[in-house]
């Protein structure tokens, strides 16, 4: 006897839930057991304790209706299903990925400390032109390497210069795409949601089932997806928010399509752009700690291991450096950002 | 003398909504007006059965209120808008109907536009801006750098060229947008309320300087203004739209003298005539017996302005009139201020003549 019955019995169903065969095949819950024991019917429910008519619930009035745990279980089987195929055509897709990942890694742990630091030096004087910014780069460089933390700072730092590189690459002309046709961007934008209020765990776990947890293209593969949004979206922005009156004339001087993505829209996207790539930046500083879940290199190892053994100074270091590499970073682009800024104030 | 045609609109429409061609055919069926095409159908009606001969050499100007659809009209010229029916010959070219690849030909090398909001390129310089026309057509900045810093020193920014627009006043600005116009050597200028989000005093600047660059360079000037004045002062032939429609066209002083709507009248009710008159609207034929005695000679072009300062208000004057060398009329003063007087007896006979 089931609260919902009715609902089989009223649509003429019995026969089909019944085609296993008329005993309980199920398990018996501990309170049937007990009933049966005691030798009572269960009393009828009350109007308070009807049950939501949940799967499980229609599945106790009716054998043949599927639990809830099928559908989980559905979607497992499905995904291993086309697993192989999927892996067989994003396998060699995603393969140079990895190369990038390898390449990068040996190269920045390769090249000697007393190398990389100035060159890191250079460029953060390079695209912030503040001195002040160099010596604070300076200083935590030195404070990472004094406490033998230099090693996985650069791993890190590793990482995010790949993955940040592509987001661009690829961010940049997607937002491009969307700023030129409004049905593309109605379709993207619930994609683009998606993918940033996703928790950062779930990207993980249909990737470690398309890819061994030895590649780092799964990582890879996950940042990108978490930080490419930004990018994407502020640069459909940016180009959207283009004085019409500057493309007007820039229509009116016979400018090809060509000619004003270049001449004019871009540049003057820039700076939205630009605040884009410090998301994007942000975004893969954030996720460069979760992937070290999936063998991840760098400073979330260590944070990792905090955690698991409880290692309370080592978590603490760790994420300290982090929010070292996080203002960095931020910094150095903010102040690229504010220097183009400056460049096309209105 | 025949006046020579550079542009000719014929029959332009311009309807906005989803659906202009019903929208049309129910206009021309059935002689809707504005705001009943609006409640019936829901399509808002831009210009409607435009004619116009835009004269070479010369400058047109455009005068309407807001909504009046002047800045829709100007656009239809170089196909910024694209027009419901109607055709624009061009040369030998009907701007409606010909390909992507010539429009962008024609914009580039024959029609040059400034603009009401100067739309430079925030992130170039000055002289960057300006040789924009040039750039757009493939010539390197060695190639091109002689001819913009001619035309930036012509319109009086000699020195600039380095600058941003921002670092800029709006008038050095309107500046960079018409020596902009000016380096793309387009025969015909297209200049949409160019001078209007300019204050007073720069706008006349302008005014001048654009009269000054008209002396010499004699280019083929559509100029579009929601002000009389400065219609009245730029204008060789004056076109006057209001709701779509060309209301009257005609040279400056004959609209003023002959105005054939009370919404021109309402326009020039309070307008300084004797700017605009000139001597050969009022003058009288050199009568046979010349045994008047002149008090000066002037010239047929002169403004009635002019006259009566040379007169020093003296209205008992004679002038002869000449033409170069030609005599060809005498001008009393009576005869001028009786012309300056308003025309509101007149006015009243037209609007209950109307009503």
């Amino acid at each position: 006897m089931a609260t919902y019955d009715f609902v089989f019995s009223g649509l003429g169903l019995e026969d089909w839930c019944n085609k296993n065969g008329t005993g309980r095949a199920e398990p018996v819950s501990m309170a049937d057991l007990m009933a049966q024991s005691s030798g009572k019917e269960t009393p009828p429910p009350s109007l308070w304790d009807i049950p939501f008519p949940s799967m499980d619930v229609l599945h106790k009035a009716c054998e043949a209706f599927p639990k809830s745990r099928a559908l989980t279980k559905g979607l497992e089987q499905g995904f291993l299903d086309i697993k192989d195929s999927l892996s067989l055509v994003l396998d060699p897709l995603t393969q140079p990925l990895s190369w990038a990942l390898n390449g990068t890694l040996w190269l920045f742990q390769e090249t000697p400390w007393w190398l990389m630091i100035p060159v890191l030096l250079g460029v953060v004087i390079l695209v912030s032109r503040s001195t002040r910014l160099m010596a604070f780069v300076a200083l935590s460089f030195a404070l990472l390497g004094f406490i033998d933390y230099y090693d996985y700072a650069i791993q890190t730092l590793a990482v995010i210069f790949v993955c940040a590189f592509l987001c661009v690459l690829m961010g940049v002309p997607i937002g491009i795409a969307l700023s030129r046709s409004d049905a593309l961007q109605r379709t993207a934008i619930p994609v683009l949601d998606m993918l940033q209020t996703l928790p950062p765990f779930v990207y993980l776990i249909p990737l470690i089932f398309l890819f061994s947890v030895t590649e780092p293209k799964l990582y890879g593969i996950a940042i990108i997806l978490y930080a490419i949004v930004p990018v994407v979206r502020l640069t459909d922005l940016g180009i959207r928010l283009v004085d019409k009156d500057v493309i007007e004339a820039a229509d009116a001087f016979g400018m090809t399509n060509r000619q004003k993505l270049y001449k004019v829209q871009i540049p003057l996207a820039l700076p939205n752009i630009m605040a884009g790539v410090n998301q994007t930046i942000m975004m893969s500083l954030a996720m460069v700690v979760i992937a070290s879940l999936v063998s991840a290199p760098g400073l979330g190892v260590l944070v990792l291991r905090g955690i698991r053994n409880l290692e309370l100074g080592v978590g603490l270091v760790s994420g300290l450096g982090i929010v070292l590499l996080a203002v960095i970073l931020d910094r150095t682009t903010k102040l690229a950002l504010a220097r183009i800024n400056a460049a096309q104030r209105d | 003398m025949k006046r020579k045609t550079k542009i000719a609109i014929r029959n332009l429409y311009k309807i906005f909504g989803p659906d202009p061609d019903n929208a049309l055919a129910a206009l021309k069926l059935s002689g809707l007006n504005k705001s009943d095409l609006m409640e019936q159908t829901g399509h808002v009606l831009g210009l409607e059965d435009i004619n116009i001969d835009i004269e070479a050499n010369k400058i047109t100007v455009v005068m309407g209120l807001s909504g009046s659809g002047k800045s829709t009209l100007i656009r239809h010229i170089n196909r910024l808008i694209d027009p419901t029916a109607g055709e624009i010959i061009f040369g030998e070219h009907n701007i409606v109907k010909c390909s992507q690849q010539e429009l962008r030909r024609i914009r580039r090398e024959e029609m040059a536009m400034v603009f009401q909001k100067f739309s430079l390129l925030p992130h170039k310089t000055v002289a960057e801006n300006a040789a924009l026309p040039l750039e757009i057509r493939g010539l390197s900045d060695k190639e091109y750098m002689p001819e913009v810093e001619k035309w930036l020193e012509r319109v009086g920014l000699q020195g600039f060229g380095g600058h941003h627009p921002h670092q800029l006043s709006g008038g050095m600005q309107q500046r960079v947008g018409i020596a902009r116009a000016l380096t793309s050597n387009a025969e015909v200028m297209l200049m949409d309320e160019a001078f209007s989000a300019l204050d007073p005093l720069i706008r006349t600047d302008m005014q001048d300087l654009l009269l000054q660059l008209q002396e010499d360079l004699h280019k083929t000037i559509v100029f579009i203004t929601h002000d009389l004045d400065e219609a009245l002062k730029l204008a060789d032939y004056l076109v006057i739209l209001k709701d779509g429609k060309v209301i009257q066209q005609d040279e400056p002083q004959t609209i003023l003298l002959e105005p054939n709507d009370p919404y021109i009248i309402d326009f020039i009710s309070d307008i300084n005539r004797a700017r605009v008159l000139r001597v050969r609207t009022v003058m009288e034929d050199v009568p046979e017996d010349t045994e008047v005695s002149f008090s000066g000679a002037v010239d047929h072009e002169d403004t009635l302005e002019s006259v009566i300062a040379m007169s020093g208000g003296d209205t008992s004057k004679t002038y002869l009139v000449k033409d170069g060398s030609k005599e060809v009329g005498i001008l009393h003063m009576t005869q001028l201020v009786k012309s300056l007087v308003p025309t509101e007896a007149s006015e009243q006979d037209i609007r209950s003549s109307m009503r």
